[in-house]
C-alpha cells in the first residue's frame, strides 16, 4: 500500500508511544501485593564460602524471605540452563558446572549472586542485605583468558583441568599446514579482542508471579525469545511448559545480552513461592556493570599464508575464548558458530581454526551484537592489511584480488560458511567511489599541515545471518476488519512492529493504523524462536508474509463466492470479479467472514491464518565500510572525519530502519575499537570499569555523517530475499577503524593498534615509535 | 540511599544554623554529585538541608571588575548569560562545557566549589579567574581555599554564597574531557591581568593548583613559543585506568599551550 509499502521508508510506528513514555517496560510494571528483591553478590572474584548468617537480615523491618543456595537446592529447581554438546580435545564432553541460581560453597566471580532478599519495599530490601554476614576464605582468581589455560592456574572448578571447557576445531588442517609449507609470505599477529557490556539503555529486570492456586508461574521479564526462553525456563523449574506463561513488555535494548535466563529470573519465582506473593527484582545502572552478561573477549593467534602475487594461500587460528564462570545455552556459541567470517570474501582455499574456551573468574558471557563476527572479521581484515603493507600492495587492491567473482557462487569457502550470492567487487568500488579514495592523498598533506594525522581504513566483511531454524506469525481479522498481528519474534528496539505492518499492509492492502502487532506472551504467541543472530526480517518476515499469503487465498474464495465468480483478482487490498467492476475490500471479506451465508461451502468461518516459517539455509549479509579519520599529534585524540558503507543486506524492507540498524552497530563497533572495555583487576579480580564513570561509552558527537548505500543482492534462501542487518554495522567497523588508525600512524613505522585505541594509547604508541626512530 | 530529614532551609541563617544544630546535615544544591553518593550508600547524613528556596543565592551580576555569581545558579545559566559572555566569556564556556545539559540545569556553581572534586571545572576557573568564595561568614581567596582531594577551607556551618571572578584582560579555558565521565582530564584557565598572568589546572592533581613557571614565562613574553618547553612534573599528579600521571603532565603542556595560541 503506497507509503507503506514494502521498501518505503516508513517512520517506526512504535516511536511515538515510545518517546512520549508510553513504553511499558519491566519496571513499569507493578501488581498488587508485589514484593522487591535485592541480590547479596559476591565481592570477591573467587572465594570459599564458609558461612553465611542471615539471621539479623531476616529480622530486619519488612523482611518477607532471605534466600541463600539451600533453599534453592530444597525448592525442587534445577540448574539453571546450560550450555551443552561441545566437547574438549580428546573427545570427553565439555566440562558443564551445575549452575543454581545461588553460589554453593563458593564465588567464582565479583558479582556472582550469594543471597536474595525480599522485602515490602527496595530500600528494606536494600539494609536487608547489608545486614547478611558471609565469610569469605578468598581464594587466587584468573580473569584474564589468556591465563586461564595455563597451567597452574587457579582452578575455578577443582576437576575441571586447566579451566578449559572445550574446545572446537573447523577447517582442514592438512591442506593448511600444507599450504603455509609453500608459502611466499606469511603474515603472523596475535590480537586481543576486549570485553565489553551490553550496556542496554533499561537495565535487566523481572516479576515473578506464582499462583498458588492454578499452580502456575508467570515471569515478567526482559529477553529476545520469549518460547525458548519458556522452554529452558521449564525444565530449570521441572514443570511443563503449560504451566509457565512467560512475558515480556517493551525490551529497552538487549544486544544478545538479554537473550539468557539469568540468576534472577529464578530467584524471583522462588521467591513468590515462598512469599506467594510477587516478586519484582530490577536491577539498578551500577549492579548491571558486574551482575550483566558480558560480550567478546577472547585471543586469537593467527597466521595468512600468501604468495608472491599476493594470493591468499592459507588461514590458521587458534582462539582462547573466555567464558566466564558459569556457561548459558549460547555462551559457548560465540566461540565457534560464526567462525565462517574468517574465511571474508576471499578465494583462501585452506583455512583451519583452533578454539579452546576457558573459564575464568569473570561474569558469564552472551552473544552480543555480532557475537563472533565482529571479532572474526577483525582478525581476518586487520591480517589483509598487514599483509598489504607487508607486500607493498593498497589494501583494495590485495582484497580485490582475492574476492570470490560472482561468477563462482555459490562457494564453499574453507570454513563452514557457503555463499550462495554476493556482488563484492562492486560493492567496494561503490564504497570507493564515496569516500573519494583516489583524493585521499592530497586531504592527508592537508591535515598534516594542521598537526592532524590522517589515515583511510576499509573492511570488507562478510557474516551469517538467520541461521536455519522458524518463526511463527498470525494474522487474526476481527469483526471490525481491523487485524491483530502476532509474531514469534521479540523486538528489543529494532523496529519488527513497523517492518512487519508494513509486510502486512502490503500484501493485505490494510492500514497499519488498524493493525495491532502483538509479541512476547506464551499465552498468546503460538509458535516462533525469538529474535536474535540477524534473523527476524528473513524469518519473521517470511512468516509473516506467508500468514499474509493464506489469508489471501482463502479471502479470494470468499470473494468469489459473494460476487458470484469463480475467481477474483486481488490487488491493493481490493477483489474484483474478472470482467465485472464489481469489487469487495479485504474489509468486506474478512467481516463477511464472520457470517456462515457468506461463505462457501465447507469453509470454516473467520477470516486468520497461522504460519510456521522455516529455513534450511542462512544467509550472508555482507560489506564494505570505509573510514577516514585524524589523530591529534599532541594528544592522540581521534576524529573520524568520513564514514561510508555499502552493504548488501539483500532485498531492503525499510531503508531508514536498515540505517538505523548500521548506525547502531557501527557505534558500537567504533566504541569498542576507540574506549569501551570491561577491565579487572589483575591481581584480585574487581571489576575497574564498574560505572559510566569509568566505562567510556561513545557519544553521537563522536561521530561524522555516516553514509550508507545499499547494494541489494537478493537472496533465495527465503521468500523475501532479504539478508541479515541487524549485527552487520557492528561487524564491518572494528578492523575499519583499526586500519585507518594503523594508517594514519603508518609513517611512523606502527602496523598495529590494539583495541580500546584511546588518546592515550595512541599518544605512548606514536611516543614509542618516534622514539625508536630517533 | 539510607532514611534523612529532609528540610527547606528559609534562608542562608537558617540553613547555617541548622548546620551546626543537627546531627549530621549536609546541604543539598543541585544535588548531582550529592545525590549518586546518596544512592550508592555510599554516604547516609541524617538531614539535607535544601538550598533551592533561597531566592538571595539564585543569579549573576557584574560589580565593577567582578563577576558575581551566585551559589545556588546553575551551570546552564552561568554558559547562558549574556552578561558573563561579555564580561568573562571564558566563564561562560568553561561551564558551557560541563557534564552533559541535565547536569548543566541541577549542578550549581555553590556545589561544585564546595566539593572540591580534582575533575571539577569550576576550580580552575576560581584559581585562574582569581576569584574570592563569599561565605556566611568570610571571603576566602580561591587561591587559599582548595586544598585538596575534596577538601576546602569551609568550616562546619560555613555556607558559600557567591563567587566573585575578577575580570581579566584576557583569558581561556582549554578541557581534555574524560571519556568515560566528560570531567576534566585536564583543564587548563589561562588569564591575564596587566603584568600578571594565572595558570590554573584542574583534573590533573589531587586539587586545582597553579604552574607558576608558566605564569612567569608568560609574564615575561605572552606567547605559545614561551611555555611549549615548560614541563609539569607527573609526580605530584593522579593517574587512572584511562589516563596515567605521565599523560596527564603531558596534557598540560599540551592544553596551556593551545589555550594561550587562542590567546593571541
Ligand atoms: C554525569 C555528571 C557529569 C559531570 N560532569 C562534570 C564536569 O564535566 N565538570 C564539572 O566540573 N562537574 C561535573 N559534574 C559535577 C556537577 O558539576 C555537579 O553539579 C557539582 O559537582 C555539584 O553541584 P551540585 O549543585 O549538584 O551540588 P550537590 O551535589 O547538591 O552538593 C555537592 C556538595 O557540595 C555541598 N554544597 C552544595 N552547595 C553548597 C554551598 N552553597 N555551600 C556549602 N556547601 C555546599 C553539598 O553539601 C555537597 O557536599 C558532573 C556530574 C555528573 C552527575
Amino acid at each position: 500500500m503506497g507509503e507503506f509499502a514494502i521498501g518505503q521508508p516508513v517512520t517506526r510506528f512504535e516511536d511515538p508511544r515510545l518517546l512520549r513514555g508510553g513504553g511499558r517496560y519491566v519496571d513499569d510494571l507493578a501488581i498488587p501485593g508485589m514484593l522487591y528483591g535485592q541480590v547479596l553478590r559476591s565481592p570477591h572474584a573467587h572465594a570459599k564460602i564458609k558461612s553465611i548468617d542471615i539471621s539479623k537480615a531476616k529480622a530486619a523491618p519488612g523482611v518477607a524471605a532471605v534466600l541463600v543456595n539451600e533453599d534453592w537446592a530444597n525448592s525442587g529447581f534445577g540448574d539453571l540452563p546450560r550450555a551443552e554438546g561441545k566437547k574438549k580435545r580428546d573427545g570427553s564432553p565439555m566440562y558443564r558446572p551445575h549452575f543454581p541460581a545461588l553460589a554453593k560453597d563458593k564465588v567464582r566471580y565479583v558479582g556472582d549472586p550469594v543471597a536474595f532478599v525480599v522485602a515490602d519495599t527496595v530500600a528494606q530490601a536494600q539494609d536487608a542485605v547489608e545486614l547478611i554476614e558471609v565469610d569469605y576464605e578468598i581464594l587466587p582468581n584468573v580473569t584474564s583468558v589468556a591465563l586461564g589455560s595455563q597451567p597452574g592456574a587457579p582452578l575455578l572448578w577443582d576437576d575441571c583441568e586447566n579451566n578449559i571447557c572445550f574446545v572446537h576445531l573447523e577447517g582442514n588442517k592438512d591442506k593448511t599446514d600444507e599450504a603455509f609449507a609453500k608459502a611466499d609470505h606469511i603474515i603472523k599477529k596475535r590480537f586481543v579482542i576486549t570485553r565489553v557490556t551490553a550496556a542496554t539503555m533499561e537495565t535487566r529486570g523481572s516479576i515473578g508471579h506464582y499462583d498458588q492456586a492454578a499452580d502456575r508461574y508467570t515471569i515478567y521479564t526482559t529477553l529476545q525469545r520469549a518460547l525458548n526462553f519458556r522452554e529452558e525456563l521449564a525444565e530449570t523449574l521441572n514443570i511443563p511448559e503449560s504451566r509457565l506463561r512467560v512475558v515480556a513488555g517493551d525490551i529497552g535494548g538487549s544486544f544478545g545480552m538479554k537473550s539468557g535466563v539469568f540468576n534472577e529470573v529464578g530467584l524471583v519465582l522462588l521467591g513468590s513461592k515462598v512469599t506467594g506473593r510477587p516478586v519484582k527484582w530490577v536491577c539498578t545502572r551500577s549492579e548491571s556493570f558486574i551482575a550483566d552478561a558480558h560480550g567478546r573477549d577472547n585471543v586469537s593467534d593467527a597466521e595468512l599464508a600468501l604468495d608472491e602475487n599476493g594470493m591468499f594461500m592459507g588461514l590458521r587460528v587458534h582462539n582462547l575464548v573466555n567464558m566466564g564462570a558459569y556457561t548459558q545455552p549460547g555462551t559457548d556459541a560465540g566461540a565457534y558458530s560464526n567462525l565462517g567470517t574468517l574465511a571474508g570474501v576471499y578465494l583462501t582455499p585452506a583455512i583451519h581454526v583452533d578454539v579452546t574456551a576457558v573459564y575464568t573468574n569473570t561474569n558469564i558471557m552472551r552473544p552480543f551484537r555480532g557475537n563472533g563476527r565482529p571479532e572474526a572479521a577483525f582478525v581476518i581484515e586487520r591480517l589483509v592489511d598487514l599483509a598489504a603493507d607487508e607486500l607493498g600492495i593498497d589494501p583494495a587492491e590485495i582484497r580485490r584480488r582475492n574476492m570470490i567473482p560472482p561468477e563462482k557462487m555459490p562457494f564453499q569457502t574453507g570454513l563452514s560458511f557457503n555463499l550462495d550470492c554476493g556482488e563484492f567487487e562492486k560493492v567496494l568500488d561503490q564504497s570507493l567511489e564515496m569516500v573519494d579514495y583516489k583524493g585521499f592523498e592530497g586531504r592527508r598533506a592537508e591535515a598534516r599541515k594542521r598537526g592532524k594525522l590522517r589515515g583511510i581504513g576499509m573492511s570488507y566483511t562478510i557474516e551469517k545471518a538467520a541461521a536455519p531454524g522458524y518463526e511463527g506469525a498470525e494474522v487474526r481479522f476481527d469483526r471490525t476488519g481491523s487485524v491483530t498481528l502476532i509474531s514469534g519474534a521479540v523486538t528489543h528496539g529494532q523496529g519488527h512492529e513497523t517492518v512487519f505492518k508494513q509486510i502486512v499492509s502490503d500484501t493485505l492492502g490494510i492500514h497499519p493504523d488498524e493493525i495491532h502487532y502483538l509479541q512476547g506472551d506464551t499465552d498468546q504467541v503460538f509458535f516462533g524462536e525469538g529474535t536474535g543472530g540477524s534473523r527476524t526480517a528473513s524469518l519473521g518476515g517470511s512468516a509473516v508474509k506467508v500468514a499474509t499469503g493464506k489469508v489471501v487465498d482463502k479471502a479470494k474464495k470468499i470473494a468469489a463466492h459473494m460476487l458470484g465468480v469463480d475467481e477474483v483478482d486481488f490487488s491493493e487490498g481490493v477483489f474484483t470479479a474478472r470482467e465485472t467492476n464489481r469489487t469487495l475490500s479485504m474489509k468486506d471479506v474478512a467481516r463477511a467472514a464472520m457470517s456462515p451465508k457468506n461463505m462457501p461451502q465447507g469453509m470454516e468461518l473467520g477470516l486468520n491464518a497461522t504460519a510456521a516459517y522455516n529455513t534450511t539455509r542462512q544467509n550472508y549479509p555482507n560489506g564494505c565500510h570505509i573510514v577516514e579519520l585524524e589523530i591529534d599529534e599532541d594528544t592522540g585524540q581521534v576524529e573520524m572525519d568520513r564514514y561510508v558503507v555499502v552493504d548488501d543486506v539483500g532485498t531492503v524492507l525499510n531503508p531508514l530502519l536498515l540505517k538505523g540498524q548500521i548506525i547502531g552497530g557501527i557505534s558500537q563497533g567504533v566504541g569498542q575499537m576507540l574506549m569501551e572495555q570491561i577491565r579487572f583487576d589483575p591481581q584480585d579480580g574487581q571489576n575497574l570499569t564498574g560505572s559510566f564513570m569509568d566505562y567510556a561509552m561513545p557519544h553521537a558527537e563522536l561521530f561524522p555523517h555516516i553514509d550508507i548505500k545499499s547494494h541489494p543482492v537478493p537472496t533465495k534462501t527465503n521468500i523475501l530475499g532479504t539478508k541479515g542487518a541487524g549485527e552487520a554495522g557492528c561487524v564491518g567497523a572494528l578492523p575499519a577503524v583499526a586500519n585507518a588508525l594503523v594508517d594514519a600512524l603508518s609513517h611512523l613505522g606502527v602496523t598495529h593498534v590494539d583495541m580500546p585505541a584511546t588518546p592515550e594509547r595512541l599518544w605512548r604508541i606514536m611516543q614509542e615509535a618516534k622514539a625508536g626512530r630517533a | 540511599m539510607h532514611n534523612f530529614n529532609y528540610h527547606r532551609a528559609a534562608d542562608v541563617a537558617d540553613a547555617s544554623g541548622k548546620l551546626t544544630s543537627l546531627d549530621d546535615p549536609k546541604i543539598l544544591a543541585g544535588g548531582m554529585t550529592l545525590l549518586p553518593t546518596l544512592k550508592n550508600r555510599l554516604a547516609a547524613p541524617s538531614d539535607l538541608i535544601d538550598l533551592a528556596g533561597i531566592a538571595d543565592l539564585k543569579g549573576i551580576s557584574v560589580e565593577g571588575n567582578e563577576v558575581v555569581v551566585r551559589a545556588m545558579t546553575p551551570h546552564a545559566v552561568v554558559a547562558a548569560s549574556a552578561e558573563v559572555q561579555k564580561a568573562l566569556p571564558a566563564l561562560a564556556q568553561l561551564a558551557g562545557n560541563i557534564g552533559d545539559p541535565a547536569v548543566r540545569h541541577r549542578g550549581t556553581i555553590g556545589g561544585s566549589v564546595a566539593n572540591s572534586d580534582p575533575a571539577a571545572d569550576y576550580p580552575a576557573g576560581c584559581v585562574g579567574l582569581d576569584a574570592t568564595i563569599v561565605t556566611n561568614k568570610r571571603k576566602i581567596a580561591a587561591d587559599d581555599f582548595f586544598l585538596g582531594l575534596f577538601e576546602t577551607a569551609l568550616e562546619e556551618g560555613e555556607v558559600i554564597t557567591s563567587v566573585r571572578f575578577k575580570i581579566p584582560d584576557r583569558a581561556h579555558y582549554m578541557k581534555f574531557r574524560h571519556p568515560a565521565s566528560g570531567y576534566a582530564v585536564v583543564g587548563v584557565m589561562v588569564a591575564q591581568y596587566g603584568s600578571k598572568v594565572r595558570v590554573a589546572v584542574t583534573g590533573a592533581g589531587p586539587c586545582v593548583f597553579r604552574v607558576s613557571e608558566m605564569e612567569a614565562a608568560l609574564e615575561k613574553s605572552f606567547a605559545p613559543a614561551s611555555i611549549a618547553n615548560i614541563k609539569v612534573s607527573a609526580e605530584q599528579l593522579m593517574g587512572d585506568i584511562h589516563c596515567s600521571a605521565e599523560y596527564r603532565a603531558h596534557l598540560i603542556s599540551v592544553y596551556a599551550r593551545r589555550a594561550v595560541e587562542a590567546m593571541v
